[in-house]
């Protein structure tokens, strides 16, 4: 009886254990890291990662695996790994995660041949990083609730109490943080803190962009403050989350039309500086950039004379605000926020 | 223990006067408001609706009452975050402190329900007959001896109502009602390690101490046992008469609340899977949290064992005082536990940082005392002589214990090895903060998919959540009935 009862329970535990360490037929890390592949730490979207993975293997047979992960928490955990951390190549959606391990001293240079592709205005002045994709802020407005010629001039001008209930925005997010580190940079701190406050006490708290999308398009808000390619990509797609919704662009320069440069960097400890610089450099390439156009992804491309998707407006006509990717950031944006009483 | 050092010392890490700083603001103040409120409120609906359901189901002629009784334990078997979603799913807007304290109402209220109507199935009526003799009329002799005798199973329901509620992250959160779980998870995603994060965990700790000394001095000294002998008797079931419909229609209407919504609203969205923005993959995700589940369960009732064993055999103040730790460590937020093993891995174990094992021993931290109930209840019901029997006719003391004692207490180990694999199978908080890069649990796809409200996503991994969480209804059913007279 006990024989039996044992051996049960160690081919039970056999199994678990074996079970627990599958995985599936993507690029992401399960269990431990491979030293033989060249690993990424990604907080950009998980299928646009896997696409530049994949194209990158095909072109170089150079093995690539993944760990996924977000901008801030990211950003901060490569920090707490320090010299030992098993990154080689570091990807974020917004610039300021990228900002905090630069400011650590552990990136290394990018190579000039990868930067003199990128378009000047996507390269940080350190060259310790590169702009490898952008996207814009954008307010999404349901018509039926509030008119466009009723619709805020400024994104500053949300705080104005007759907006109040009407707005919300992902303020948890690193996409946000990003957002208001823009607006420090333009307005400067107290115009910030007076504007958090506005968004504590009149707008709507939601988990992520999509979830903001959502309520805008079923009611529950008026105004959502988000990135364009969410937009973009369900209207692509059954419209099942923007059907009712349109897009409003703040333009004129106004931190509201800020655009967010995803970042690219090479990680100074890593032990596969050629294989990681490559990587910088094919995602950078026209190849690289022609999949921000064929994936669905929707995001804007950042190499000089490539095209974005057809279904955008040019980055230039969104008259982004002129801002140093390199100089937003990230604490401060945490302080004012965890001050305004939304963190 | 070791939890509440890590997280206390990385809180004062920054100094008495930076901590103080961090706690002594007004976001504070909001989340504090919010997580009282929020135990308050739903603390008394649960005491309101479990003890009223118990007394309908239990001590009067309402028709059925075998199904109500599956009826209200049946929603401990959908966890509070894929009830909320079910809600959130089927009512637009569906938010706030209403909507939290509806859906943890519903979720939770079977933990008063349960201990009570066991207690009132049993309980000997002569006290109630004596006060009704005396000229008490029914209401008021409820009031004064039934609610009484009914104060210890009350209060542990109640107990066990606010720590989940302290501990509840995923319902709180897709409700947009923000308590101090809520607010530590943000903290993290935002800061990796920070501060302010462990500083609200401290208080939230703080919170959960509170709660279990106020359990524990409302339990007082009074004596609940019957005095004298004779045998209790079975006590009479009251006739609703005129009463009956408007019963049958409070009842149904709690069960239509508490287990069909949650039913249709999954249901519907399972057969809407085709409108998914996300492919659903459920393979891997069984495959991981089966894994997973499995192992923790396993590791937690065989190091729960030799403590069992000591407290059922040996009781002595060590053994005590090792059980009372374990309690309040599992007390303890899944976040707090979480964030500490995260600082000791990082600090003195690298190499486990975001391995299996650290998410393992954090199951086994917050699910011990589970798995210790009834290993303990199964190792004090086999007589010990009956090991000495086995000596006597010549085994040695292990062959003996092997051979005689083990298998008797099998069947209780095994009760408490479901139950903690259940309560892995669907954990979600610390499985967030701990699973290692590329495990997906069903608890954390479920999650993603329905954080970016994709419903049609995330309804299987929900109907996967309460297949494998329905065997807990059946358990706690069985051990109810089973409950010996007090």
């Amino acid at each position: 009886m006990i024989p039996r009862r044992t051996l049960l329970l160690a081919t039970v535990a056999g199994a678990a254990l074996g079970l627990s360490g599958c995985g599936s037929d993507s690029l992401e890390a399960t269990g431990d890291l491979d030293d033989g592949k060249l690993t990424i730490y990604s907080a950009q979207h998980k299928n646009l990662t896997e696409a530049w993975g994949r194209a990158f293997q095909d072109e170089t047979g150079i093995e690539v695996q993944v760990r996924y992960g977000n901008d801030s928490s990211m950003g901060a955990q490569i920090v707490q790994e320090g010299q030992a951390s098993p990154a080689d190549v570091f990807l974020t959606e917004n610039s300021p995660a990228m900002t905090t391990v630069q400011n650590a001293g552990m990136l290394a240079e990018v190579a000039p041949a990868t930067l003199e592709r990128v378009e000047p205005r996507f390269v940080p002045s350190t060259k310790e990083w590169t702009g490898i994709a952008a996207r814009s802020t954008v307010l999404v407005y349901n018509p039926s609730m509030i008119s466009e010629d009723e619709l805020p001039a400024s994104i500053m001008d949300l705080a104005d109490p007759r907006y109040a209930g009407q707005w919300s925005a992902a303020a948890g997010g690193a996409d946000f943080q990003a957002i208001v580190s823009a607006i420090l940079q333009v307005e400067g701190a107290e115009q910030t803190e007076a504007w958090l406050k506005a968004l504590k006490s009149d707008a709507k708290v939601y988990q992520n962009n999509i979830a903001t999308m959502k309520a805008v398009n079923e009611g529950q808000s008026a105004m959502g403050i988000i990135y364009h390619y969410y937009w973009y990509r369900d209207q692509a797609l059954q419209k099942a989350s923007s059907g009712n919704t349109a897009l409003h662009y703040f333009r004129n320069e106004d931190p509201g039309a800020f655009v967010s440069v995803s970042g690219g960097g090479v990680l100074r400890s890593s032990a596969k500086q050629d294989q990681a610089q490559r990587f910088l450099a094919f995602v950078t390439s026209p190849a690289g950039q022609e999949i921000l156009r064929t994936e669905d992804v929707k995001e804007y491309a950042v190499g000089t004379g490539d095209a974005s998707d057809p279904a955008l407006p040019t980055i230039a006509s969104l008259q982004p605000p002129d801002i140093d990717p390199f100089t937003l950031e990230q604490q401060k944006v945490i302080d004012l926020m965890t001050q305004a009483g939304l963190l | 223990m070791l939890p509440l050092l890590v997280v206390a010392v990385t809180a004062l890490q920054s100094g008495p006067a930076e901590a103080f700083a961090l706690v002594w603001r007004p976001r504070v103040a909001e989340l504090l408001r919010n997580t009282v409120s929020l135990v308050v409120l739903t603390g008394t609906l649960s005491a309101v609706l479990g003890v009223g359901a118990a007394w309908l189901v239990e001590r009067t002629a309402l028709p059925g009452a075998g199904l109500w009784r599956v009826a209200f334990v049946a929603p401990l078997a959908v966890p509070a975050f894929v009830n909320s979603f079910a809600w959130a799913a089927l009512v637009p807007g569906f938010s706030g402190l209403g909507g939290a304290v509806l859906v943890t109402t519903l979720s939770y209220f079977p933990f008063v329900f349960l201990p009570v109507a066991a207690l009132l199935r049993s309980t000997d009526p002569g006290l109630e007959e004596a006060a009704r003799s005396l000229g008490l009329g029914p209401v008021r002799t409820f009031l004064r001896v039934g609610l009484a005798q009914l104060r210890p199973a009350l209060l542990g329901g109640l107990l066990l109502v606010a720590l989940h509620l302290l501990a509840e992250f995923g319902a709180l959160e897709m409700l947009r009602f923000p308590t101090f779980t809520t607010a530590i998870l943000d903290q993290y995603e935002v800061a990796f390690d920070s501060r302010s994060g462990s500083v609200l965990a401290l208080v939230l700790m703080g919170l959960a101490v509170t709660v279990l000394t106020l359990e524990m001095l409302a339990r007082g000294r009074t004596r609940h046992a019957r005095v004298g002998a004779g045998s209790a008797r079975r006590p009479t079931r009251a006739r609703l008469g005129a009463l009956t419909v408007p019963a049958l229609l409070a009842t149904g209407g709690l069960a239509v609340l508490a287990v069909g919504v949650p039913a249709w609203s999954i249901g519907t969205w399972l057969t809407r899977t085709g409108e998914a923005y996300e492919p659903v993959v459920l393979g891997p995700a069984v495959r991981s949290t089966l894994g997973l589940a499995l192992v923790a369960a396993l590791v937690t009732t065989v190091a729960t064992f030799p403590a069992a064993w000591l407290l059922a055999r040996r009781r002595s103040r060590f053994a005590v005082l090792v059980e009372r730790v374990t309690y309040l460590a599992s007390s303890l937020p899944g976040v707090v536990v979480a964030l500490a093993l995260i600082a000791l891995a990082i600090g003195y174990a690298r190499p486990l940082y975001q391995t299996a094992p650290v998410l393992v021993l954090a199951y086994a931290v917050l699910f011990v005392p589970r798995a210790m109930v009834t290993t303990r209840a199964a190792i004090a019901a086999v007589p010990p002589e009956l090991g000495d029997a086995a000596r006597a006719l010549g085994d040695g003391p292990l062959r003996a214990f092997a051979r005689v004692q083990l298998p008797l207490m099998l069947r209780g180990t095994m009760a408490g090895f479901a139950l903690v694999f259940i309560a892995v199978s669907t954990e979600l908080t610390a499985t967030l903060l701990l699973a290692p890069t590329g495990t997906q649990t069903l608890a954390t796809a479920f999650w993603s998919a329905s954080s970016s409200l994709d419903y049609a996503a995330a309804a299987p991994y929900a109907a996967a959540l309460v297949v494998l969480s329905a065997p807990l209804t059946w358990l706690l059913l069985r051990s109810g009935r089973e409950e010996p007279a007090t």
